[in-house]
Order: structure tokens, then C-alpha cells, then sequence
């Protein structure tokens, strides 16, 4: 596994993230209503709290990480430079990491700007930083999930459109999956209990972090990386 | 060195029902350059999108310096420079820094990178571009990046698809004498559907047409055979050698070639171009008294290939020649 030419493909997607308008409108999009929450709970609560604005953030992570990775793959399947990179002597798992990791670094900069929230607390009063800091984790393990799925769909097809809405639609799904357990019941309900993305990431505001969380949205980034990979050797020998 | 770069054996690939190529084998020796002339859609694609493992072959095999490009696509694609058609870049990049990634992703030597990018960018003449945007460039500057990109890593084999498409005649002339200097050192196959770019810069010609190859030999030859006749099939019941000499002595008849088929006598005959022998031919059988059982031209011939070949170089060839400031 090459290290320089994963790096390599990070450095050419964070280019171009940072080269095109829309990654600076997704920011901004996602900096604008996160503020507004901030405000309205701290405005309304009166409270030194971050846990509720930080689970919107969450939930507005639902909308925003699609669009961080629908044009992934997608993109380059559309334009066909995607023929440049699977005939250099690369291998497909480094091209899906290298991408993987763009968007990761993209979320860790989308994330880090709303540090500016929890620190306007700390210049008025004295918040409890804990739960923050599970937060914060939470955060970063969730959206590292969305990604990777995100990734895998934007392998799937050459049209960011269907990759961005596919994408959100298999989030919303299993973030819901908790509601939807009631329908089923019994086994089928608590499986699909178990692999809500709502349930695993309610506990890390309260500052809870636990392991089984943790290791759920590891697990997931590695199915969806694996799942990527797949669908971009398969046409190797399809 | 008795091993050839490209061993390429009864390969065949299908879309969906379409046939874009069957039964194709050839081989190519280190050093030489090897052009595939054929009309749009014939196969050309085709062929070099397998030997760069870009797609995989429906049956058949394809050896690149000793590795199968199905088993050990790596090891084929470290040692391979590929320019596609009409070639996708990334536009938000400069020349430079796409020069720079394509050279990591290959390959080369991080100290290298630097050295290796300069000296493409100068064998293609793209110095003055190294910082512009490549969505900023024209046509004739995208295809030269697209060529330094495929030379960024100095591979051992180069595999150009219509390399000097959408380039004006002074880029057209420059590139293909690169190319020609690329020999010796590098196996070199280029594709074109021009006739005189292939004659130009090869040294043996593969014609490709309908996903086959019909024809293959060095370019003076092809030339030669092009100008030189028609051809007509005959099939006679009588004995070959006495057949064989009457249908010689016809006037116009350049060469009679037997074709071996049990208890006939089976030939095709080249004629002088713009002769139609078939009567000529009909009555000398009969006059021997043999039976004739039939008599044909030949469907498809080299020529008709060439029919729909562009034969002439691209308009505007005798324009300006120092008129080729262009791009952003």
C-alpha cells in the first residue's frame, strides 16, 4: 500500500474541494444553520449547554455529508479521468483511501469552525468540557460513517445528483432506523434497533463514550471503504 | 532481449452482443514503433484499453514485458505510459501540479518528481504553461499534456491513442518527431485513421478494420499494395499446375495465388488496378477444357479499408506555420 500516492489523491481532492465554489457554500450553509441553532439554544435554554446544539449538528451532518461526497467518484467516472488514475499503477483500495481521506479532512475542517461556538461559552462562563469533547468525537465518528458510505455510492454512479440523494437517503434511513424497529418488532426490530446511527450517537453529547459506539462507526467506515473498493475493481474484470 | 514487449494472442472482446474485436494477435519488439491504422470504431480503442488493463479482454491474452495484463495489471501499468483518446484532465489543476500527481501516482521517485515534470514539460514545449490552469488550456495544449503525462514516469512502453488529434500542423509535425525520438528506447504502438501520420512515424503498420486485423506490414509496403491491384477469387476442377500456368500467361495478371482446398484448384489472382479480368480469366478456363466452379472479386479488400481511411492530411496542413500561438 503506497502511502505517497494515497496522500498524493488526498492533496489533489482537497484542491479541488477547496478550488470550487461549492465547497465554500456547503460551509457556509453548514456554519449558518449550526449558528442559528447555537443561538436559538442558548437564546431560549439560557443554559451553558451544548448538548442539544451539538445533536443538530448531527443531524444537520445528514444533509451536508453527501454533498461533501457525491462528486467523489462520481465525477471522475462522468468526465473519464478516471481512466488516468486505474491505469496508473495504483490499486483501487488506494484511490477509495486517498479519497476517503479528503473528505474527512474537509469534515475536520467543517467541525473545527464550530469550535467557535463551545469557545464564546467558555469566554462567559465555565461549561463542562466532557460532554463537549464527546461531542465533538461523536461528531467526527459519525461523519467519518457518512463519508465512507457516501463514498460508496458516488462509486456506484456517474451522476453527483442521484450519488448526492441516494447518499442522504441511505443516511436518513439508518439514522431512522430506531422508529422503523417498532413496525418490525421482535428480531428483525432490535437488528435494526442496533444499527441506527440515532442510537449510537445519542449518548456521546451526554459524554458518554462508549465502546460498542465507537466500534459500530469504525465498522461501517470500513464496510463502506470495502464496498467502494469492490465496486471499482469490478470493472476490472466485468 | 528475445522477449517482445507485446505478445498479444487470439484476443477477442465483446460488448453486450457487439463484436468490437475478435481473434486479434500480433506481437511487438522492443524498440520498434508499431502504428494501428484503421477507420473510426474499427478496434483500435479497443485493443490499447486492454493492454493498459483498462478493460479486461473477453477471451485471449495479452503479454506486456512478460505480464499478463489480466493476472499482473499492476506490473503491466508500472511499465506503460498510456495516452487515451481524446483525452479527460483535470481542469482545476495546473499543468505543473497535475504533472507532479501523475508523476507520484506512477511511480517515480519523490526526489525525482521535480526533475521529471521540467523535462516533460519541456520535450512537450509546455514550460511557459506550467501555471496555468489546464481548463484555461486549448485543444493543441490539453493533447500535449496528455502526452507529457504519459511520458512523466518514463516508461518503457508507450501506448498513444491518436496522439496528435485536435493539434495544428506545426504541433502535428513537432509531436510526431518526438515520438520518432522515442524510439530505440521505448516500444511505442500508436493509433490513428490517418494514413500518411502512420506511414510517417512507424515502422510497421497493423490495419485494423471491424475488430481485425487484415493487414500488417512495414508502410512502404502497405503503400505498394494498395496501389498495386484487385483481386479476383477463382475456384477451377482441373489440375493445379497446368490451371495455375493458363491463368498466369493472362495479360494483366500480376500473381496467382494458390489457395489449398481438396480436388480443386483454388487461386486469387492480383490484377492490375482499374482491370476487371473476369472474362479473360472465364475464357482461359474454359479453353482448357476444366470445369470452372466459381469466379469472384474479392469482397473486401485492402483498398476498400483504405477507401475509408482519411487519406490526407488534416485541412490547414499548409497554413502559417508560425502561427500556432494559441491557449490562454
Amino acid at each position: 500500500m503506497g502511502i505517497r500516492a494515497i496522500l498524493a489523491i488526498t492533496a489533489k481532492e482537497l484542491n479541488s474541494y477547496f478550488a470550487s465554489f461549492i465547497a465554500y457554500a456547503v460551509v457556509a450553509g453548514f456554519l449558518f444553520v449550526t449558528g442559528a441553532f447555537f443561538s436559538l439554544s442558548v437564546l431560549l435554554s439560557r443554559q451553558v449547554n451544548l448538548r442539544f446544539t451539538l445533536t443538530d449538528v448531527a443531524i444537520i451532518l445528514l444533509f451536508v455529508s453527501p454533498a461533501i461526497t457525491m462528486r467523489l467518484l462520481s465525477e471522475e467516472q462522468a468526465s473519464g479521468t478516471l481512466e488516468l488514475l486505474v491505469t496508473s499503477p495504483i490499486r483501487e483500495a488506494e484511490i477509495v483511501l486517498g479519497k476517503f481521506l479528503a473528505a474527512l479532512v474537509f469534515l475536520v475542517i467543517m467541525l473545527a469552525a464550530t469550535a467557535y461556538y463551545p469557545l464564546l461559552l467558555i469566554s462567559y462562563s465555565q461549561p463542562d468540557p466532557g460532554p463537549i469533547a464527546a461531542a465533538y468525537l461523536g461528531l467526527f465518528l459519525q461523519g467519518a460513517a457518512f463519508i465512507s458510505l457516501g463514498l460508496f455510492i458516488s462509486a456506484l454512479t456517474r451522476n453527483q445528483v442521484v450519488a448526492y440523494i441516494f447518499t442522504f437517503g441511505l443516511l436518513l434511513i439508518i439514522w431512522l432506523f430506531e422508529a422503523i424497529s417498532g413496525i418490525f418488532g421482535g428480531q428483525v426490530g432490535s437488528i435494526l434497533s442496533s444499527l441506527a446511527f440515532y442510537n449510537h450517537f445519542v449518548d456521546f453529547p451526554k459524554g458518554v463514550v462508549d465502546t460498542k459506539d465507537v466500534v459500530f462507526y469504525i465498522s461501517v467506515v470500513v464496510f463502506g471503504l470495502v464496498l467502494a473498493e469492490r465496486v471499482l475493481e469490478s470493472r476490472r474484470w466485468r | 532481449m528475445t522477449q517482445p514487449a507485446i505478445q498479444v494472442k487470439n484476443l477477442s472482446k465483446s460488448y453486450g452482443l457487439t463484436l468490437a474485436l475478435r481473434d486479434v494477435s500480433f506481437e511487438v519488439r522492443r524498440g520498434e514503433i508499431v502504428g494501428f491504422l484503421g477507420p473510426n470504431g474499427a478496434g483500435k480503442t479497443t485493443t490499447m484499453r486492454i493492454l493498459v488493463g483498462y478493460l479486461p479482454p473477453t477471451s485471449g491474452t495479452a503479454i506486456v514485458d512478460g505480464y499478463d495484463v489480466l493476472k499482473d495489471s499492476l506490473e503491466v501499468r508500472r511499465r506503460i505510459g498510456y495516452l487515451p483518446e481524446n483525452i479527460s484532465l483535470y481542469n482545476d489543476m495546473t499543468v505543473e501540479a497535475f504533472l507532479e500527481f501523475m508523476a507520484t501516482i506512477r511511480g517515480v521517485a519523490r526526489k525525482r518528481v521535480r526533475e521529471r515534470v521540467r523535462a516533460v514539460m519541456a520535450q512537450t514545449r509546455l514550460d511557459h504553461m506550467a501555471r496555468v490552469l489546464i481548463g484555461k488550456l486549448s485543444r493543441g495544449y490539453r493533447q500535449r499534456v496528455g502526452l507529457a503525462q504519459a511520458l512523466v514516469h518514463d516508461p518503457p512502453i508507450l501506448i498513444l491513442d491518436e496522439p496528435t488529434v485536435g493539434l495544428d500542423p506545426r504541433q502535428i509535425i513537432e509531436t510526431r518527431q518526438l515520438i520518432k525520438s522515442l524510439a530505440g528506447d521505448h516500444t511505442v504502438i500508436l493509433s490513428s485513421h490517418i494514413l500518411p501520420e502512420v506511414s510517417m512515424t512507424c515502422q510497421r503498420v497493423l490495419v485494423i478494420h471491424q475488430g481485425q486485423i487484415v493487414a500488417e506490414d512495414a508502410p512502404e509496403n502497405l503503400a505498394a499494395r494498395l496501389r498495386g491491384s484487385e483481386r479476383i477469387r477463382v475456384e477451377v476442377r482441373g489440375p493445379a499446375d497446368q490451371v495455375r500456368r493458363a491463368l498466369e500467361a493472362i495479360p494483366g495478371v500480376l500473381a496467382v495465388i494458390p489457395e489449398a482446398r481438396d480436388g480443386v484448384a483454388s487461386f486469387a489472382i492480383d490484377c492490375a488496378v482499374g482491370t476487371d479480368l473476369r472474362e479473360q480469366v472465364a475464357e482461359a478456363v474454359v479453353r482448357g477444357g476444366w470445369g470452372l466452379r466459381e469466379l469472384r472479386p474479392v469482397g473486401m479488400s485492402l483498398e476498400e479499408i483504405f477507401l475509408k481511411l482519411t487519406t490526407e492530411e488534416p485541412d490547414g496542413n499548409t497554413g502559417n506555420p508560425g502561427d500556432n500561438r494559441e491557449g490562454a
